[in-house]
């Protein structure tokens, strides 16, 4: 899947911008990335590091290229450049981090018989979930589901969820096993306000207690900037990376964004 | 295969006691199974529309048969629908066109072709028998192929169904987990395109979808979760399948078409017993 490593530079490139102290513990880090499609150049010399605990917001216009780089991040696209993850151990190797995914939705109608016990039973275990859920993979289920204050909604079919309750469920099943990083694809599209701060309150927690890098995209601009250590702006490659407010006041974002007619949406 | 004829025909109905009617219910028995197995994916990734294609491009594997002067018709056919299976799935991953209308253009190319190709000098009608199928003509060691065809399929969902329901639900979900999702995609659409390929002569390309995604489609109406879901569409299409055939005996009737018309009936009552 992954088309040759490019270079196999350990020192950060001079073009990745750095804005966090230095590694201190454990990291991950894209090294020039690249992503063409047939002759179309969809992502070019995409240079981040995130740290773990830090919380990374993806911003930038549609059609940027914010969906193809987590392709690509899960080797799902062909690309260039690589992907690092480096552990905390001095000892431990370096190597492709192990990825946690929310997707934005599921490929399913709302008939579909599909309850949160078989997705997660589907996605962890072994054993055909169409033969029946052992109380083993139900009990893992049940605990992962608490950690998003989603206990409760085993026996839910996936199309009774409300919008803010799957992505929890998603979020929940992204954690199982526990990932280096967490990838999410517009996780609060469709969500009501109060779903979304909830959602981000979660995932805000969740960096913190699991030590996690995170790296979510959002439009969501105003709770992206409450909560997010740092922002990305992309398009096609990486234009700003900076602190929420630095990002948010940069003139090419604003006007990208619409921010300049108004009280600006970071407040 | 003769203990099963000797303890049909201790069963106190007139239709056992015929041996066409001994096999025609055993290949029955293990050919429901298999559909309801199949269905119930094919109907959560949305293919219902691949698998009617791959049917109607017996036509076309028929013909190629016959021009390249195959004995047995099968081996053609199958070959055709391998090679359609990858062609379908290959436009989906590189063409911009929506994949219906692929499926329908191949779908309506296949039988046109098909249908030239067999009907040269007035003779199509010898071949319309693969139109409607008949199931009293299995023989015994197409029995064992069925059996075989059966075995290979369980021994598929139990190893690799998991990894199947996660890639239909979401492919970057799946791959972000670690299954390759092309290897998985590709063998679903073999395995589903070689099935109905070797039933069709004994259900008839005509109706063939139509076993293959009533009883899913039923079941989908009253589960609540996957298990329930796949016991319920093998309930319905065995259930139904016992009883188009011993109907289709006193009616005499063809067998795949009454066989469907009782999935059809399991399906209305579904609606009654909809659950959301």
């Amino acid at each position: 899947m992954r088309a040759g490593a490019m270079n196999n530079e350990s020192e950060p490139s001079p073009l990745q911008p750095s804005t966090a102290p230095a590694c201190g513990a454990c990291c991950t880090r894209i090294v020039d990335l690249g992503v063409k499609i047939g002759p179309t150049t969809i992502l070019e010399h995409v240079h981040l590091h995130m740290h773990c605990g830090q919380l990374t917001t993806l911003i930038g216009p549609n059609g940027a290229g914010k969906t193809t780089l987590l392709r690509a991040m899960m080797g799902e696209l062909p690309h260039t450049g690589e992907l690092r993850f480096i552990p905390m151990h001095k000892g431990s190797r370096e190597k492709r981090p192990r990825i946690g995914y929310v997707p934005q939705k599921l490929d399913m109608d709302a008939l579909s018989p599909i309850t949160v016990r078989d997705l997660f039973a589907g996605a962890t275990v072994r054993r055909p979930v169409w033969l029946g859920v052992s109380r083993q993979a139900s009990q893992i289920a049940d605990s992962q589901l608490a950690l998003v204050g989603a206990d409760g909604l085993q026996n839910k079919k996936l199309g009774q969820l409300s919008c803010g309750q799957l992505q929890r469920v998603m979020l929940a099943l992204a954690l199982t096993p526990t990932p280096e990083i967490l990838l999410l694809d517009e996780p609060v599209s469709g969500m009501d306000q109060a779903g979304i701060l909830l959602f981000y309150q979660v995932v805000s927690r969740l960096r913190r207690d699991y030590d996690l890098s995170v790296l979510l995209i959002s439009h969501d601009l105003g709770a992206a900037a409450r909560f997010a250590d740092r922002m990305v702006f992309l398009n096609r490659t990486i234009l700003h990376d900076g602190t929420p407010s630095e990002v948010l006041s940069q003139p090419l974002v604003r006007q990208t964004f619409g921010l300049n007619y108004g009280e600006g949406a970071a407040s | 295969m003769i203990a099963w004829a000797s303890w049909v025909g201790a069963l106190p109905f007139d239709w056992a006691q015929f041996s066409f009617m001994q096999n025609a219910l055993l290949a029955v028995v293990l050919v429901t199974p298999l559909f309801a197995l199949l269905g119930c994916l094919v109907i959560q990734n949305q293919m219902a529309f691949f698998s009617d294609a791959i049917g109607h491009a017996a036509l076309t594997g028929i013909a190629l048969g016959v021009l390249l002067g195959i004995g047995n018709p099968l081996w053609s056919m199958i070959a055709f629908a391998l090679l359609l299976a990858l062609g379908i799935t290959l436009l989906r991953r590189y063409s911009a066109v929506p994949t219906d209308t692929i499926i329908s253009l191949m779908m309506a190319f296949t039988v046109a072709l098909g249908v030239v190709l067999l009907s040269r000098g007035g003779g199509f009608a010898n071949y319309s028998r693969f139109l409607i199928g008949d199931i009293l003509t299995v023989s015994p060691s197409e029995i064992h192929g069925l059996g075989i065809l059966l075995a290979v399929v369980v021994l598929l969902w139990t190893t690799l169904f998991n990894s199947f329901f996660l890639t239909f639900l979401n492919r970057s979900l799946a791959k972000s987990r670690g299954i390759r999702v092309w290897v998985l995609e590709g063998i679903f659409a073999a395995v589903v395109a070689v099935v109905v390929t070797v039933c069709i002569q004994w259900v008839g390309l005509l109706v063939i979808n139509s076993l293959l995604i009533l009883p899913a489609a039923a079941a989908r109406n009253m589960a609540v979760g996957l298990r329930s879901y796949h016991l319920m569409a093998l309930a319905i299409s065995l259930v139904s399948g016992l009883a188009g055939l011993i109907f289709s005996f006193y009616w005499g009737t063809a067998t795949g078409a009454t066989i469907v018309l009782f999935a059809m009936a399991f399906f209305i009552v579904s609606l009654v017993f909809r659950k959301r």
